[in-house]
């Protein structure tokens, strides 16, 4: 990077926000996926959207790559930089616009926290329901360039049933706006749908507008305990076969219920084979019938017990148990390999078996936990990644999981991304064709290919 | 300077330790440095990478692999959180170990540390005499809270609200002590810091005062030292291991129960870092017990001599409650100040909105990084004021100066109290008791 770009830079977001001291660089050489750094060149941290726009249009113009970055969370190696490249943080431009009560819906920009917003809703007596186990810290540029999904996804949806609207810049710093603040908008493309999921490489988002939704009037949480763990998942084919939605159903193997017991001491069943956290939720009447409903399915399909939680306490501490799914297991080996094969949800029980003989075949140790009601488990290999034996393992067994997953009719990835990560199993699912396609997009919207080279689509050509 | 092979390989002997973060980022949530510049080189998981960097050869400047590193005021906040349960502070002090040995201390900072510090007599001499003279220096910045300015231009100081040093300090008022076990038939050690001998001596004898009152005999020997967190903290493991002794030596003489000190960063200090980081591995047995003994004074009253809340009369008044770090992330107490706020019968616990968070003192962290410091303290004021209390209690007398300084720097004239200050001042109230002195 020469002096006379580093001033540049500097005239557009200001001095302190511009960095090139290489310990400071080496920070962003790396996010959440366990995967090799990579250093850029420069990072700036733009206060206000002109700023932003004047950073794409100034790497557009030098033929620099741009990655821009929230909370760098993402699993995919999204944010891992092209070497050599810039990064532009998104942490500096985090207000929140607008809450509007009578449209439901809000403005913000890309890089206020998702639980910050979250809570900022609610205050407001509105919800915003995506709520990503990293909302603590995940940005709602990240969240929507990522399409986030959470717990509450199954009834509720994921990232993209929220966003009513996107403005972006493309390469050239030119402000393009897309969908709007109306429920219904069919105005041209949806751009706005194009820029979900897309990890960073069509565009720049520089204002979301977000949908909220009023929150529940009520809501009832169980927990199913089995014997079986395939008991366990054939429940929650039947309760989705059984057409009710519940709010989250979430699944934990034997070895996470353990493990998290064992850090938490929270009195969970560590006989248990498997574990069903159930919430209903809706209106009082809805919410008891299908809490019901629920209860039969799972005493019919072998549950040993279901417990309804009596108030908030007890409530939360099924939910504690949950979130400590990750954190539990975190502890027990030094690296943590979190994959995110999603399949059709009458699957789960298929998968579970698939895992399971996964994890015996190149004897690793697999956690298994995750959104099971929208088929989306979390199998999480603990290893080391220092033992170069076992991490040739994990890699083959991280194939394997692949090649299950599709085979089952699912998908790579339910809500991690494919980043730098899993673009080399693309075509897999896809095939060559769509791999062309989309970087004929590319090619035409990004033609010096500066927007996140290498992720998504693989290495960059020509 | 020694040469950097060596550095790597005394890093890597941290690569174990460093492994454990799975790079979750969920440590942003937490650091309050983090919070004010949003950089990641200033979040623990920026500095855990660069430090790594470092000992993989990635990075080759200690120097500012240490700048960054400096950026921290060891809160804790983040290793309590931690998902993967990293011992984030434990590789911090390592590390600062590490490097200040391989960097070596600015010479004014290492004499002050090896030559000072380390000699209680002549530290305690120096500061009996600053004290007379610091009126010259200083004026008055807010009377009710009990701050002053610079009256000069003077770096070290800057724009600082500084408490005082104390007109007489606590060791000039109470030289030693040995009393025999009363009604509760316990005896006590206490060490009550220095910024609680030198700048608040009233907690002290609020503490002596609550000790009489439930008769419990009190073991204070003359001469103590200091801590020495500042010393660790700098990586001047030397100067700490020397301190730690001379206190051994101090206590071990004579005989008590528990060993108790108003101050949050003391408590934790003996409590967890001495038996860890002290450097004489054939004197281990000593310093665990002491440290297995040791507890902060209201976790004393509240879970020993079971003080509990009293009934008061009328309406009580509101006081906000600040969290001391140490307490709260490294010891984990939380609720015992609280109980004994409302012992006092006097007052109510007014929480803080947004809940707890650091004050962002951090001891050396607020000579070195002021600015930063500052902007933490200052939204740390507002929330107190927030509060409409008209008191701000705390334990911990390192964060008694820093919300002094905020709250007076922000114009805001609350009373800044120790939690054993408001306990000791109903004691007169309900029950007098004859006079101590
Ligand atoms: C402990 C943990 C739990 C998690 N739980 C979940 C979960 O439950 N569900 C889930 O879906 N994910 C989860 N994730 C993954 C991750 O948190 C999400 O992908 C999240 O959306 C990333 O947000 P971020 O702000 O960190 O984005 P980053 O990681 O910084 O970026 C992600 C991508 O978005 C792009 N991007 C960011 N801002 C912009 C912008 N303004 N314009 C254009 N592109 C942009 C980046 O270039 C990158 O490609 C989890 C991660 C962790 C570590
Ligand atoms: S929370 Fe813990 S594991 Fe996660 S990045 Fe921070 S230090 Fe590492
Ligand atoms: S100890 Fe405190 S200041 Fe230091 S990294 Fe952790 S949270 Fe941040």
């Amino acid at each position: 990077m020469g002096e006379s770009l580093k001033k540049e830079f500097e005239a557009t977001v200001g001095a302190d926000n511009v960095m090139t001291e290489p310990t400071e660089l080496f920070s962003y050489s790396y996010d959440s996926a366990v995967l090799d750094k990579s250093q850029p060149d420069i990072v700036v941290r733009p206060e206000h959207s002109e700023a932003l726009g004047k950073v794409v249009k100034l790497c557009n113009d030098n033929g620099l790559k741009l990655t821009v970055r929230g909370a760098g969370t993402n699993l995919s190696g999204g944010t891992i930089p092209h070497p050599g490249g810039v990064v532009c943080l998104t942490t500096a431009l985090n207000r929140i616009l607008e809450v509007n009560e009578e449209d439901l819906y809000a403005v913000v920009q890309p890089g206020v926290v998702t639980a910050k917003f979250a809570a900022h809703v609610a205050s407001k007596g509105l919800l915003y329901p995506p709520d990503p186990g990293s909302q603590a810290v995940s940005t709602l540029g990240g969240n929507v360039a990522e399409n986030a999904g959470g717990l509450r996804a199954l009834k509720y949806g994921v990232t993209k049933d929220y966003v009513m609207g996107v403005d972006f810049f493309d390469v050239n710093g030119e402000l393009i706006r897309s969908g709007g603040k109306t429920v219904k908008c069919v105005t041209g493309y949806n751009l706005a749908g194009l820029m979900i999921a897309s990890e960073g490489t069509l565009g720049v988002f520089e204002k979301l507008i977000l949908k909220l939704v009023p929150p529940p009037a009520s809501y009832k949480s169980m927990m199913a305990v089995f014997n079986d763990v395939m008991d366990a998942s054939r429940t929650v084919a039947a309760i989705i076969a059984g057409q009710i939605v519940p709010a989250t159903l979430e699944l934990m193997d034997n070895f996470t219920i353990r493990t998290v017991e064992n850090f938490r001491k929270a009195g969970l069943p560590v006989d248990a084979a498997a574990m069903l956290l159930i919430e209903v939720d809706g209106h009082p009447a809805q919410v008891e019938d299908d809490a019901a409903r629920v209860e039969a399915i799972c005493k019919h399909n072998k549950a040993e017990t279901v417990r309804v939680a009596k108030d908030d306490a007890e409530r939360n501490a099924v939910w504690q148990a949950r979130r400590d799914a990750l954190p539990a297991l975190a502890r027990v080996r030094p690296t943590t390999v979190l994959e995110d094969a999603t399949v059709p949800r009458s699957k789960i029980p298929a998968m579970m078996q698939a895992l399971d003989r996964i994890a015996k075949k190149y004897d690793l140790t697999i956690g298994t936990f995750g959104h099971a009601g929208d088929g989306n488990l979390h199998p999480t290999i603990l290893t080391d990644k220092r033992d170069q034996d076992e991490w040739r393992r994990v890699e083959a067994a991280i194939d394997a999981i692949f090649d299950e997953a599709l085979a089952l009719g699912g998908t790579l990835s339910g809500e991690h991304g494919i980043g730098l990560a899993k673009s080399n199993y693309l075509k897999n699912e896809y095939g060559a064709g769509t791999i062309a396609y989309s970087r004929k997009m590319k090619s035409v919207l990004d033609p010096k290919g500066i927007l996140n080279p290498g992720k998504l689509l693989g290495p960059v050509l020509g | 300077m020694a040469d950097i092979k060596k550095l790597v390989s005394m890093l890597k002997e941290l690569d174990d330790l460093l492994t454990g973060c799975m790079r979750c980022g969920m440590c942003q949530a937490q650091c309050p440095i983090f919070a004010e510049t949003g950089r990641e080189a200033d979040v623990t998981r920026g500095k855990l990478a660069i430090l790594s960097g470092l000992a993989d050869e990635m990075l080759k400047d200690p120097q500012a692999v240490n700048d960054h590193l400096q950026r921290c005021l060891l809160c804790g906040t983040c290793e309590a959180n931690c998902p993967s349960g990293v011992k984030v502070t434990d590789i911090f002090f390592r590390a600062r170990a590490i490097l200040s040995g391989y960097l070596g201390l600015p010479p004014s900072q290492r004499l002050v540390f090896r030559r000072l510090l380390t000699n209680p007599k002549l530290m305690n001499a120096l500061i009996a005499f600053g004290s007379k003279f610091q009126g010259l220096l200083a004026k008055e910045a807010d009377g009710v809270i009990g701050t002053s300015c610079a009256r000069f231009n003077a770096p070290l100081i800057a724009d600082r609200h500084f408490k005082r040093l104390a007109a007489r300090s606590l060791h000039a008022q109470v030289p030693g002590l040995d009393t025999p076990a009363g009604k509760s038939g316990l005896r006590v050690a206490f060490f009550p810091g220095c910024l609680t001998d030198k700048v608040f001596p009233e907690i002290g004898l609020a503490v002596l005062k609550i000790l009489k009152h439930h008769g419990v005999g009190v073991f204070l020997p003359s001469n103590q030292a200091c801590c020495g967190i500042p010393a660790l903290s700098s990586g001047e493991t030397g100067a700490f291991t020397s301190l730690v002794r001379q206190n051994l030596d101090l206590f071990t003489q004579g005989s008590w129960d528990y060993l108790i000190t108003p101050c949050a960063t003391c408590t934790a200090t003996i409590a967890e870092l001495w038996p860890k980081y002290y450097g004489d591995h054939l004197d281990t047995i000593r310093v665990q017990d002491l440290a297995s003994k040791t507890m902060d004074v209201s976790q004393f009253l509240a879970d020993i001599l079971k003080v509990g809340p009293a009934k008061g009369i009328g309406e009580p008044s509101k006081v906000a409650y600040h969290d001391p770090c140490h307490l709260r992330n490294t010891l984990k107490i939380t609720d015992q100040p609280r109980t004994i706020i409302a012992a006092s019968g006097k007052y109510a616990t007014a929480e803080l909105p947004g809940g707890p968070s650091c004050c962002g003192s951090g001891g050396s962290f607020n000579i070195k990084q002021y600015k930063l410091s500052e902007t933490i303290g200052r939204k740390k004021a507002e929330s107190i004021a927030a509060t409409k209390a008209t008191i701000a209690a705390t334990s911990c007398p390192a964060c008694m100066l820093q919300l002094a300084d905020m709250l007076s720097k922000t114009g805001h004239s609350i009373r800044v109290k120790h939690v054993v200050e408001l306990y000791a001042e109903s004691l007169d109230r309900e029950q007098p008791l004859e006079k101590s002195r």
